[in-house]
């Protein structure tokens, strides 16, 4: 804040560096810098000090050292006998994985119960505005400790599952048995899926640091293409559209595009699911989730989805009844209102606060510590550190990552804050 | 000419068909107006029922007395029938001491429960500066809970005499100059840790004499040399007071008048009453460090600027546990060698800096909300900076955020419950383990899990209603 105040008359005096607004701001930001060195200055100071004290030095070569722990969750291959570094990616990509499927469920459940708790429905929309109260006034933590109980002490043991002669010949049942389609079970021990195998698949590519499945990477790389030839297709029947002023018919075309190579492919390759059996104790094939990743990402889910419900009803109802009443006006159908007028708006309200909520999940995917899901802070920040011992390395970099996370999704939402901001004087 | 027929009265009217009223037609519009609303009642009332059907029955053959968790299901057993299932209440009627309190020791609950009571009444003066009424009502209700409960504690007398003293005071003061009453609550945080932590009685009041320092060298030097080098000197003297007079002061006093309560660790701190501490005191601190953060990061200044983005930024970036293990694990590295400070203490410091990052930007979109012309109106009237701030600025951008101010406080209340990973006893998972650890209720979870459950929910449902009443309370546009 500047005022406009005359010229002194008489040359500078060492008070004005207080009283005189042109130069107070310079005295204050001076004093706040020579404070701020200082602490950091005593901090460093006591560092040294105390890495000496302790006799230890600052350095990141532990990384490169041999981990010498398992990971029961792992998206890319490891052993004990890799190095930390390596722990610290299989904890990094843990993180992302439970972030990435969190922030999927949760937009969907959200936006289904934001959009049900505007329904005119009283029952639906009590029954929503429950759910949102009771999820946003009750601790993620209690939520994350709950399901993990009820998954690993209500279900069955696997041993519930077996069928024997004895049972078909008395005509009983067993205790308990697979969901849907006999594909999934749920035991105290994990949730067996079935897990998908090619018999003439690609093989995986070895690029020392880490092996490609080139499976995956191929129907990856077919799906991109399809939608890359997608988009052009909608391209092109948008400039006919614009020249002539008749769209042609494009839904046959996209359909075909999107899904006949893919589909394709995957026949080429011997595709069949792999569908887990009981087997003496256990359940054999398929993939094993374990409890802990479950459990926080029904968590998760369950408690951002009350809170994005709630960014969607704010979003809605920001956007005036006359919006809508002006686009019936103009002679335009209920659906084209939604997507051309309503959603743009509420849309434009509704994406900055989504996307701190995916933050906030991102960073919540932290509290796995609580049912030992080995994620960034369970493998750096946890038995990588109480292992080597090395506290401020360990939580220096976790910092940083995590940091470095969220400050590209903030950067992500900042340009579509950008893009969508109204441009009107 | 055609012969017709007028009516020449009119027919009192019809009631509506039956459609059209009442019940009936409430099902109507409300329920089954479309058949998407058919199929979603229907649904709806499913889920209602398997709910209630599946739940009922647990709720109804609550168990109160047991003395372990099979003991329970053969008391529902033998109560319902075999099979049947039912809540046992018992296990939390055992361990309750240890949900609100943690390990405190149970001849101590009066301090917790009399630090807990006065905290209403130091709020009071804020919420209801100067009226007189409201006041006296406030502390009325403090003194009656306070009896009440201490009773059922079974304090000592010492506590009742307290209770009536400070009351009875205070409530006169209210009749007085009620005014006045907000000294009690400056003085409440330092009376409410000497409750909470026992000690020398003379602890506190030395330390807060230290801002009794402060003050008096500001006002003394403050004609001479002006305003914020006299507040420079005044911090000056206070740091001066507390590193080098404070603990030779204190053992004096203390040589002269040992007057001291039985003082109680931090480790024996836990339950509701944990939570209810580090939520309370960050609340009240973020919200001062929040608002200067903001200011900060508003400010024309770059250097001040960039230090507070730099800070709300970073704060923001990481997960509060990463910042619970830095107070943990870290602060040792950071702090001077062989210095060890209570971990209750650096936990509230870094819950609070974390809480005044997001209320920092809370309060950014308050400032941000107001129109120029209320900033150049402050600037046209001639009022300084912090005037400005303070008359015209911050009543109205802090008007504008509570809602939001308010949902970081209840973030805040609910991370309370992260402690508990650098080995605090919340009430959640610290107590919670304990209790399911223990022999005689191996094998419980909905029970505890229900129960601190419904209590967050109370306390954080009960200050989002508080604050949409505010919201409602101080709006004034749109009449």
């Amino acid at each position: 804040m500047t005022m406009a105040t005359d010229a002194p008359k008489d040359g500078f005096r060492l008070s004005m560096l207080v009283y005189d607004t042109r130069y107070r701001s310079y005295t204050i930001q001076i004093v706040v810098l020579v404070l701020f060195a200082l602490a950091v200055a005593w901090l460093l100071n006591n560092t040294v000090q105390n890495l000496a004290a302790r006799g230890k030095e600052f350095n990141f070569g532990f990384l490169w050292q041999r981990a010498g722990y398992d990971i029961g969750q792992q998206l890319i291959p490891y052993n004990n006998d890799d190095n930390h570094f390596r722990a610290l990616l299989i904890g990094l990509l843990n993180t992302i994985v439970v972030a990435i499927f969190g922030c999927i469920f949760a937009t969907i459940l959200g936006v289904i119960i934001g959009v049900l708790r505007l329904s005119k429905n009283w029952l639906v929309s009590r029954l929503m505005t429950i759910y949102v109260e009771m999820f946003r006034n009750v601790p993620l933590l209690l939520w994350i400790l709950l399901s993990y109980v009820i998954l690993s002490e209500v279900t069955p043991q696997p041993r519930d599952f077996r069928v024997t002669d004895e049972m078909v010949a008395a005509g009983e049942e067993p205790a308990a048995s697979m969901m849907l389609f006999d594909t999934v079970a749920v035991t105290n021990r994990g949730t067996n899926i079935p897990s998908a195998l090619f018999e003439r698949g690609l093989g995986k590519l070895d690029l020392g640091f880490v092996s490609l499945n080139l499976d995956f990477w191929a129907i990856l790389a077919v799906l991109a293409a399809s939608v890359f030839i997608n988009l052009r297709i909608i391209r092109s029947a948008r400039a006919t559209q614009e020249a002539t002023g008749v769209r042609p018919v494009t839904w046959w075309k996209s359909i075909l595009v999107l899904f006949v190579p893919v589909i394709a492919l995957i026949v080429a390759m011997g595709f069949h699911l792999d569908i887990p059996t009981l087997q003496g104790f256990n359940f054999q094939g398929g993939i094993l989730v374990a409890h802990s990743f479950t459990a926080l990402l029904i968590a998760l889910t369950l408690y951002t989805a009350a809170f994005i419900a709630e960014i969607v009803r704010a979003g809605i109802q920001a956007i005036s009844r006359g919006q809508s009443e002006a686009a019936f006006a103009l002679g335009l159908r209920p659906n084209r209102t939604m997507n051309l007028i309503i959603l743009p708006q509420a849309l434009r309200v509704i994406i900055p606060p989504l996307i701190s909520q995916y933050l906030n999940l991102t960073k919540n995917t932290s509290l796995g510590i609580a049912v030992s899901y080995l994620d960034l802070r369970g493998t750096l920040g946890g038995i990588t550190l109480n292992q080597t011992g090395r506290e401020l390395e360990c939580m220096l970099l976790m910092m940083l990552i995590y940091l470095s996370i969220s400050l590209m999704i903030s950067a992500v939402m900042n340009m579509y804050n950008n893009s969508v901001q109204l441009k009107a004087r | 000419m055609a012969q017709g027929f007028t009516r020449t009265e009119i027919l009192p009217a019809l009631p509506p068909p039956i459609t059209e009223r009442g019940a009936v037609k409430w099902m109507r519009e409300n329920l089954f107006s479309t058949p998407l609303n058919i199929v979603l009642t229907v649904l709806g009332a499913l889920f209602v029922y398997w709910i209630v059907a599946s739940s009922l029955p647990w709720w109804l053959n609550s168990v109160w007395n047991a003395e372990s968790l099979s003991q329970c299901r053969e008391i529902v057993q033998a109560k319902a029938g075999e099979g049947a299932t039912g809540a046992c209440w018992a296990s939390i009627r055992v361990w309750w001491g240890a949900f609100l309190f943690g390990f405190y020791p149970p001849a101590e609950w009066w301090r917790p429960i009399l630090a807990f009571g006065l905290l209403f009444a130091a709020l009071a003066p804020v919420l209801y500066a100067g009226q007189r009424g409201n006041l006296t009502l406030v502390l009325g209700v403090v003194a009656a809970f306070l009896l009440v409960t201490l009773y059922l504690s079974q304090a000592p007398t010492s506590a009742f005499v307290m209770v009536v003293v400070l009351v009875a005071g205070l409530i006169a003061l209210a009749q007085v100059l009620p005014g006045k009453l907000l000294w009690f609550t400056l003085v409440y945080p330092a009376l409410c840790f000497w409750l909470l932590w026992g000690g020398s009685i003379w602890s506190p009041i030395v330390a807060m004499a230290g801002f009794a320092v402060l003050y008096a060298v500001f006002r003394l030097t403050s004609p001479l040399i002006g305003l914020a080098p006299a507040a420079g000197a005044g911090i000056v003297a206070a740091a001066l007071w507390w590193l080098y007079l404070d603990v030779p002061l204190l053992s004096a006093l203390h040589s002269m008048l040992p007057l001291e309560i039985r003082s109680i660790n931090s480790d024996q701190f836990g339950g509701f009453l944990l939570a209810t501490v580090i939520g309370v005191t960050g609340i009240s601190f973020s919200l001062p460090i929040g608002i200067l953060l903001a200011l900060g990061r508003q400010s024309d200044m770059l250097i001040v600027k960039t230090l507070s983005v730099g800070f709300i930024e970073f704060v923001r970036g990481v997960p509060l546990i990463t910042l619970l293990f830095t107070a943990s694990l870290l602060l040792q590295y950071f702090l001077p060698p062989g210095t060890n400070f209570d971990i209750i203490l650096r936990v509230i410091i870094l819950v609070t800096f974390f809480a005044a990052a997001y209320l920092a930007e809370v309060i950014r979109g308050g400032l941000a909300a107001l129109p120029r012309g209320q900033y150049e109106a402050a600037d046209a009237l001639g009022l300084d900076y912090w005037r400005a701030q303070r008359l015209i600025i911050l009543p109205q951008a802090l008007k504008v955020s509570i809602p939001a101010i308010v949902s970081t406080f209840i973030g805040l209340f609910k991370d309370t419950t992260l402690v508990s990973f650098v080995g605090l006893m919340d009430p959640l998972r610290g107590v919670t383990t304990i209790l399911r650890a223990d022999i005689n209720w191996k094998g419980i979870y909905w029970e505890p899990y229900i129960f601190v459950g419904a209590i967050f929910f109370l306390i954080c449902f009960g200050m989002s209603r508080y604050s949409m009443y505010l919201e409602r309370k101080l709006k004034t546009d749109h009449r």
